[in-house]
């Protein structure tokens, strides 16, 4: 099984590698030179040559790339060109925030949606588990700036319960941070509740189809036991895989939430640094992105691993 | 059982006209059981006797309250200890399931969550019915580890399902249906998956329970040998009713019924037919097995130097328990499996390890039929396109010569020519197994692999496949290579055997002269497995083993 963990381990490394490879080549692509975007009107050829060296932009791209894995393992992502601050203090309040938001409503909706699935399972086909299935699909139809707008009209215009713009600041209390970002909380708990729901149904559904599960009703034991304790451990691998992908999406794809709630997170910021050409911003939001995602799904197949009692306890 | 038991305490069970109803898809009610009644009292073991479908565990399991989904128990009582189960709530048939009533299932490997330890499983009833603390529970199931002769008593029942073998799990199960000291137990066809050796010694296991805590049992199976082991007595069903029921003497010495006739002389002629002659009549082999060595990707010699050889019109049957490497035989054969060393010639010409490799006209005159005939037909084909398939790859016939062929091969399976327009789901289990040798027919092959072919099928059903076999091969000449574990089968087709044990070839020769004496003392322990209709056959085969030692 160390083997098999082990193998996961090198495989996540190497993906991240070739990740921010790509990640440097693509930003090396993007149209426009940096150096003329950052002059503007005084774009001389004198004065491009002179950013250019500045920035470092006349050595080969490899070398820059090398240079840059570096200093990234090192936390050190260069200097924003639009503001000459290092990086990572202009990432690190951003970063923060987006994990703020992804934690709070991962904390909501992978226990409820766990629990709704389990439920449904074992009411299966009642009326419960219709009502369920139908309210959770039209949730992850709709699209999420819609399911945005929606809750802001309702429960921050018409009843005022909760504000409609989600910024905090620092020395506000903790209560009053969840209560500034309920809103974006609700709606990304909306749009991933179905996906994660759905999944535990599924997956226990499957595995109460097993002979054992039969053996389990025949020695008498209640509905809910057999469920929770003969079910639930062998349908873990799926609903992990499933939960991993929904928080990756938490932290890496709320852009549009983020900016219906404006939202000071990770993914405006990247949106802002790329319409600014602010490259090491992009790159480094970029890395960040690609590790959360690659970590996520790292753990997820790690406990996959670890479910299978098989791997866990071999001959 | 022939031996006589202390007299009952009084009766246990008392099914009176049981029936039970199914609702299929298109919404028809079908009788599953209709009009059973019987009684059970302490100590007594009732066999219940019949191919598939004919409601055995329908009625098993309606002794525990249970009815499978779609189904229902729709009249008649099922009165234990003298109130109606029918009646009860679903708390109360929580306090019935595990404790009065408990069942043993045929596979244990499925019947076991393999996310928990054994002895979970096994105290699980005892503990959530609060009959027992922890530390009594542990007790009474290291001491029925020990009654059921588990190895390492104390600690068995820390491993989990998949670090214990067949059999082990098999009793471990009947631990577990007997940790509440239930008054009846419901036996599914408990050795059907096992391997006639594994089977012997569980059989024993079981009978030395039942006896030994005097519980009322149900055991139902479609194998009489092993029902005349263990019953006092057989009930007969078909088709949901019940055909008759006796004592285990009268019902398998001298069946009142047809039907059951028929059941006692397919065993009968399993046991005692003579062994097919040697009736090949090539001097050539067709194909030459030379010290095949062969190995799955980063395992050990599944097989290891084996070598056969079969001739036109010869049967070879390969036998063995499961593990031993039959069907990986079968694999190189055809190519699935390439060869690490040895040598297979077909025709006197080596044939290339892959099955890429090989020449169409090789692959044609190779052909292969598979245990699982529902798993083999493609559900959404008609017959002419499953059968047909073959004639127009391998010859390249015309549509209409294809229709013309294909009847043929449905007039030499014994179907009707209108069957040629039926999908596989319109077909019994027998007639689908007939497609599949049809299939393989169509190529007209020098020789047919036939992998477990009967295994599937109940016995009577069986028994007219193979007479099939036969007639196809006194027609045609094709030689068969028949893998199978049922013994009674190779004395009914195959004229040679092969005996395979962990991959290598322990006896080969004429059927009749490796089941005769002297044995190969594999070949021996494989031949007194397997169970024989006298009801005292398993005391002597235990006797005997002990006195061997």
């Amino acid at each position: 099984m160390l083997k098999l963990l082990g193998q996961r381990l090198v495989l996540g490394i190497l993906t991240l590698i070739l990740v921010s490879a790509l990640i440097f080549a693509v930003t090396e692509w993007l149209p426009g030179d940096i150096a003329t975007n950052i002059l503007g009107q005084q774009a001389t050829p004198e004065n491009v040559a002179a950013i250019r060296a500045e920035l470092g932009l006349d050595r080969p791209p490899y070398e820059r790339y090398v240079e840059w894995l570096r200093g990234a393992v090192d936390g050190d992502f260069g200097t924003s060109l639009a503001n000459k601050r290092p990086v990572a203090d202009v990432i690190g309040p951003r970063l923060w925030n987006t994990l703020f938001l992804a934690a709070y409503a991962a904390l909501i909706a992978v226990p409820l949606s766990v629990f709704l699935g389990i439920l449904a399972a074992i009411y299966r086909n009642s009326i419960y588990d219709r009502l369920v299935n139908i309210s959770t699909l039209a949730a992850i139809s709709m699209p999420e700036f819609f399911i945005g707008y929606i809750l802001i009209l309702f429960l921050a215009v018409q009843f005022r319960w909760f504000p409609a713009i989600a910024t905090f600041k620092p020395e506000q209390t903790f209560t009053q941070h969840l209560y500034a970002t309920f809103l974006p909380m609700l709606t990304l708990v909306l749009v991933v509740i179905a996906h994660m729901m759905r999944m535990t149904r599924t997956s226990v559904l499957t595995v109460m189809a097993s002979p054992y599960i039969e053996m389990a009703l025949l020695k008498g034991l209640s509905k809910a036991r057999i469920v929770v304790r003969h079910a639930l451990p062998n349908a873990m691998a799926p609903i992990i895989n499933v939960i991993a992908l929904n928080l990756a999406y938490l932290i890496v794809g709320v852009v549009v939430v983020e900016a219906v709630f404006t939202y000071n997170g990770l993914g405006r910021l990247m949106v802002d640094a790329v319409s600014k050409r602010d490259v090491p911003v992009v790159q480094a939001c970029g890395l960040i992105f690609a590790v959360v995602f690659i970590g996520l799904n790292l753990i997820a197949d790690v406990l996959s691993i670890l479910s299978n009692p098989r791997l866990r306890h071999p001959r | 059982m022939a031996q006589v038991r202390p007299k009952a305490e009084g009766q246990i069970l008392d099914v009176r006209n049981l029936r039970i109803e199914a609702v299929t898809e298109t919404g028809q009610r079908v009788t599953l059981i209709d009009d059973i009644s019987f009684t059970l009292n302490a100590g007594e073991v009732l066999g219940l006797i019949g191919e598939s479908g004919a409601g055995k565990s329908t009625i098993g399991l309606s002794t525990l309250a249970y009815a499978r989904t779609g189904c229902q128990i729709t009249g008649g009582q099922i009165m234990l200890h003298g109130s109606d189960l029918r009646g009860l709530s679903v708390r109360g048939r929580q306090s019935l399931r595990g404790v009065k009533v408990a069942y043993i299932a045929q596979s244990a490997a499925a019947a076991f969550n393999p996310a928990h330890t054994i002895f979970d499983q096994v105290a699980e009833v005892a503990l959530k019915h609060g009959l027992m603390n922890r530390a009594q529970v542990r007790m009474d199931a290291i001491r029925l580890f020990r009654e059921l002769d588990l190895p390492n008593p104390d600690v068995f029942g820390k491993r989990y399902p998949h670090q214990v073998s067949g059999g082990q799990l098999q009793r471990a199960m009947a631990a577990m249906a007997m940790i509440a000291k239930p008054d009846l137990l419901v036996f599914d066809e408990p050795t059907t998956a096992l391997d006639v050796t594994t089977q012997v010694e569980v059989l024993a296991s079981f009978k030395k329970l039942i006896r030994e805590h005097r519980t009322a049992a149900l055991y139902i199976t479609h194998d009489l040998a092993v029902v005349a082991q263990i019953a006092d007595r057989i009930m007969v069903l078909r088709g949901g009713k019940m055909v008759e029921q006796g004592t285990a003497t009268q019902i398998l010495q001298q069946p009142g019924m047809d039907y059951t006739r028929m059941l006692v002389a397919e065993r009968v002629a399993a046991e005692q037919s003579r062994f097919v002659e040697d009736h090949a009549a090539g001097d050539r082999p067709v194909l030459e097995v030379k010290n095949v060595v062969a190995a799955y990707r980063g395992t050990v010699n599944v097989i290891d130097d084996v070598s056969i050889d079969v001739r036109r019109g010869d049967t070879l049957a390969i036998v063995g328990e499961s593990g031993s490497g039959k069907s990986t035989l079968a694999r190189v054969i055809v190519g699935l499996l390439p060869r690490r060393q040895g040598d297979v010639l077909f025709d006197a010409a080596s044939l290339k390890p892959r099955l890429q490799d090989r020449s169409k006209e090789q692959l044609r005159r190779i052909q292969m039929i598979y245990q699982m005939p529902d798993v083999a037909l493609n559900p959404r084909q008609t017959l002419l396109d499953i059968i047909g398939r073959p004639v127009q790859f391998y010859f390249g016939k015309r549509r209409a010569e294809v229709r013309v062929r294909v009847e043929e091969l449905l007039q030499q399976i014994d179907l009707p020519p209108d069957y040629i327009k039926r999908r596989p789901h319109e077909l019994s289990g027998g007639q689908k197994q007939r497609v599949c040798i049809a299939r393989a027919l169509a190529a007209e092959p020098d020789i047919i692999i036939c992998d477990e072919i009967t295994s599937a099928l109940d016995p009577l059903v069986a028994d007219e496949i193979l007479r099939l076999l036969r007639r196809i091969q006194d027609d045609t000449g094709v030689a068969f290579l028949f893998i199978t574990h049922d013994l009674g089968t190779v004395r009914r087709i195959a004229n040679k055997v092969a005996v395979m044990l962990k991959g290598k070839m322990v006896a080969n020769g004429p059927t009749e002269q490796v089941f005769s004496p002297p044995f190969h003392p594999y070949t021996e322990l494989l031949l007194s497995s397997v169970p024989e209709m006298r009801p005292d056959w398993l005391d002597e085969v235990l006797s005997r083993r002990r006195k061997a030692g």
